[in-house]
């Protein structure tokens, strides 16, 4: 019977153990979670006023200033653009006018400070969160359009 | 002419696998012996197919049949023979060839290795790799041909993507295919056995050195992988959570709970429906793993396919071949039992919690990796999940399971005492203590991670030394020499494995804790002080390489006016596909890595002006070093005698 007793709690021991790790995990997970916004949804005040989050679209042409490491560049999904800055080493295909996806924190004064930029592999290929901002903004622009139709 | 030859061989090859899976399964269930008599002759015919189209593939990128679509977009007439290579298996369909291949390749090793199992068993297993194989071969003629024709044929290919065309990735995908593939032979094993209904000690010590055989291939894939990102895209890290590299840790994880399960349903015979599960779920996620990186649901530099019908295929195919084995388990896992029973406190609990916290771990990079692709899917907005989040999750759950790595080879079978451990293992908890304080102390630096990841390699490293010992003492006589040789390699192979992990773990953390980091401005002459270390640009030299252009910087490093080496990182333009790549270069030595890569060239300031980051990374080597140690350890388990088959009567 003692050892009965000794194995059940020892179960419920085991259980709790696992339920404290399941929620640690949770919270873990739902704290790293990095969301999507394209500059439109930025402006439109979409994105979190804290925290990381990613911005995409294209490199404004002709947008990118370069002082030292520091880089300045604005990014567009067509209907609007943001200004970023970052400090390092840009990507090899880190280039005006092709998909880019930065992530970091918009400051009080609406820059976006980037702390990774990304962009792709392989010279043809647009970042899918790049290509859905486009996209989100092609949507955008024609809704505008239809608005002032009326 | 010759490549429809292969295609021909692939479409011949799908009628001889589905006979090769048919027959003998019609047999198993009308118990009508001759049928199993097809199993091994149509296998070896399968697979000879496979191969033959896979040298016509490697013959066509050899003479650079631009005719052929695939080797159009991969290749080029400049590309060196070497990265032809890779280039073979640098796309969708060369690498879904290739994937078909290496099964090939286990099915005719199981023909040859495995004939001493029972006819019966023998020819369901080979019936289920068929299954496998007709699966892979539907795909490729369905959605996926290789050998597809151009109507035009261009002058010139379009290259492979510059940053495959490297020697790593000739090995890369091979290694890492060998395991994917090899744990479809555990598969297999535990299909057939379900089938069966039958699984015993035999059993286990069959299907044992085909999976560590996995493992191996997978680890070593693994750590080859981690090298080439960390010197091949340029900005020195080794593992990024990349949702690719996920999809070969989890099946690598899984495998490791299995060869561990294994062990206890072959020495204990105990854990068999657990065995049995794991085996299914290895194999599961490598599909997984393949579905990932190959359906273009990933954007990296794996993922090739952007046509919906083979994402679909892979699904369905995901989905019979996932919830057909598990159902089979519903079904068939009370027959096999769960085993003999143990105490709460023995080194079969203690492999059964190492098992829970792999399965574990392995979930908590499931969800990490599935719920972006998840979201994105439903159409809920576009997430991704933070390195953080791996980073802290992954060293929480793996804390207590390299604990019990140390208790576990010391404890006993069946039942193992507190008081017997503890004075076991009490000097190497001390010890490992000491050092994990003693070392950030002489490095300077002390954090929570630091002291965690040294106290746990310390600690793996001394138990594997007190494992060692307590061996010793139990033969009373013979030389020192006699009596480890008199372990057996099985022993051996484990201790190194763990020690492996351990001089890994050292590894990471030295190189987590202590790295340095700088992106500096240097003007041609300049010398800049970094971390002890001078660095003085020379300035740029032009470069022409076989298909590229590069700007090679020069950087003469030096310490206290002695010269340290020669740096030479490159800006490369990649002519077919104008693709800039940075190579960076690397001085590498036991306990540091010096690392330099260029950035760019700043504009408007004086000529020869660019910007330039420094890295110096502690004891980085040993991350691969000791996942050699672990491949090495399994190749030694491998090769005990006490798995070689002998004969058993039909």
């Amino acid at each position: 019977m003692k050892s009965r007793h000794k194995r059940i709690a020892i179960i419920v021991a085991g259980i709790a153990l696992l339920a404290i790790a399941a929620t640690l995990l949770l919270q873990s997970f739902q704290s790293n979670l990095v969301f999507f916004f394209s500059p439109t949804e930025v402006i439109q005040g979409k994105s979190p006023n804290q925290g990381n989050f990613r911005v995409g679209g294209l490199v404004v042409e002709g947008s990118v200033k370069r002082d030292g490491t520091k880089v300045a560049f604005q990014i567009t999904d067509t209907a609007n653009s943001m200004n970023v800055i970052f400090t390092g080493i840009l990507p090899d295909l880190f280039k005006e006018g092709k998909g880019v996806v930065a992530q970091g924190t918009q400051g009080a004064d609406g820059v976006f400070v980037a702390d990774q930029v990304l962009a792709k592999h392989d010279e043809n290929y647009m970042p899918p969160e790049a290509a859905d901002a486009l996209e989100k903004a092609q949507q955008y622009n024609a809704n505008k359009a239809a608005g002032e139709d009326k | 002419m010759i490549p429809d030859i292969g295609h021909y061989a692939l479409m011949i090859a799908l009628i001889v696998a589905t006979l090769q899976a048919v027959l003998p399964l019609a047999g198993l269930s009308s118990n009508n012996k001759k049928l199993f008599a097809f199993a091994t002759p149509m296998a070896r015919l399968q697979s000879l197919l496979i191969i033959i189209a896979f040298i016509i593939l490697d013959y066509s990128f050899y003479i650079n049949d631009f005719s052929i679509l695939y080797v159009a977009n991969t290749s080029n007439s400049n590309l060196p023979i070497i990265f032809r290579l890779a280039a073979i298996w640098g796309g969708h369909e060369g690498s879904i060839l290739f994937w078909v291949t290496i099964l090939a390749v286990w099915t005719l090793a199981v023909t040859f290795f495995a004939k001493e199992l029972p006819l019966r068993f023998r020819s369901t297993l080979i019936a289920v790799m068929g299954l496998i194989t007709v699966g892979f071969l539907l795909f490729i003629l369905m959605t996926s041909n290789p050998f597809e024709r151009l109507a035009f044929i261009p002058i010139d290919g379009r290259d492979l993507n510059p940053l495959l065309q490297d020697p790593g990735m000739v090995f890369h995908p091979p290694l890492l295919y060998m395991g994917y593939v090899g744990f479809s032979v555990a598969f297999a094993f535990a299909i057939a056995a379900l089938l069966d209904g039958r699984l015993d000690v035999t059993w286990a010590r069959w299907t044992r050195p085909w999976t560590t055989a996995a493992w191996v291939f997978l680890t070593l894939g693994i750590a080859l992988g981690s090298r080439w990102a960390y010197y091949e895209l340029g900005w020195g890290g080794w593992w990024f959570w990349d949702a690719v590299e996920n999809a070969s840790f989890m099946p690598w994880l899984i495998g490791t709970a299995l060869i561990h399960s294994l062990a206890v349903t072959e020495k204990r015979d105990a854990f068999k429906s657990w065995t049995v599960l794991l085996s299914i779920c290895a194999f599961s996620l490598s599909l997984l793993g393949t579905f990932i990186v190959r359906s273009g649901v990933l954007t990296s530099v794996h993922a090739f396919a952007t046509d919906p019908s083979r994402g679909l295929f892979i699904l369905v195919f995901l989905a019979l071949v996932i919830g057909g084995a598990l159902l089979l388990f519903a079904l068939r896992a009370p027959t096999i039992g769960l085993g003999e029973k143990f105490d709460l406190l023995s080194r079969e609990s203690l492999l059964l919690s190492n098992n829970v916290v792999l399965f574990t771990a392995t979930g908590a990079v499931l969800l990490g990796t599935l719920y972006p692709l998840v979201i994105d899917a439903m159409g809920l907005g576009k997430i991704s999940v933070g390195p953080p989040y791996f980073d802290v999750v992954f060293v929480a759950i793996m804390v207590p399971g390299i604990f019990l790595m140390g208790v576990g080879p010391i404890a006993r079978w069946k039942k193992a005492t507190v008081p017997e451990l503890a004075g076991k293992l009490k000097w190497a908890l001390a010890i490992s203590i000491v050092s994990a304080l003693l070392v950030p102390s002489v490095m300077g630096k002390l954090s929570l991670m630091i002291f965690v990841g040294l106290l746990m390699a310390f600690w793996v490293m001394s138990s594997v030394w007190v494992s060692v010992n307590t061996r010793l003492q139990a033969i009373p006589t013979g030389t020192l020499r006699e009596k480890i040789s008199s372990f057996g390699p099985a022993f051996n192979g484990m201790l190194l494995a763990h020690f492996g992990l351990a001089v890994f773990i050292v590894g990471v953390t030295m190189v987590k804790g202590y790295e340095q980091e700088s992106d500096l401005v240097m003007k041609k002459g300049e010398t800049k002080l970094i971390n002890g270390y001078a660095f003085r640009f020379e300035g740029i030299k032009p470069l022409r390489g076989a298909n590229y252009v590069a700007k090679q910087g020069q950087f003469y490093v030096s310490k206290d006016g002695q010269p340290v080496t020669l740096l030479t990182p490159e800006k490369r333009l990649y002519l077919a596909q104008r693709a800039v790549m940075t190579e960076a270069s690397i001085s590498v030595n036991p306990v540091r890595d010096i690392y330099v890569s260029l950035g760019e060239e700043l504009e408007g300031e004086q000529k020869d002006t660019w910007s330039v980051r420094v890295y110096f990374k502690p004891f980085v080597q040993w991350i691969w070093l000791g996942c050699l140690l672990m491949g090495f350890g399994g190749i030694l388990t491998m090769v005990d005698k006490r798995y070689r088959l002998t004969k058993v009567v039909k």
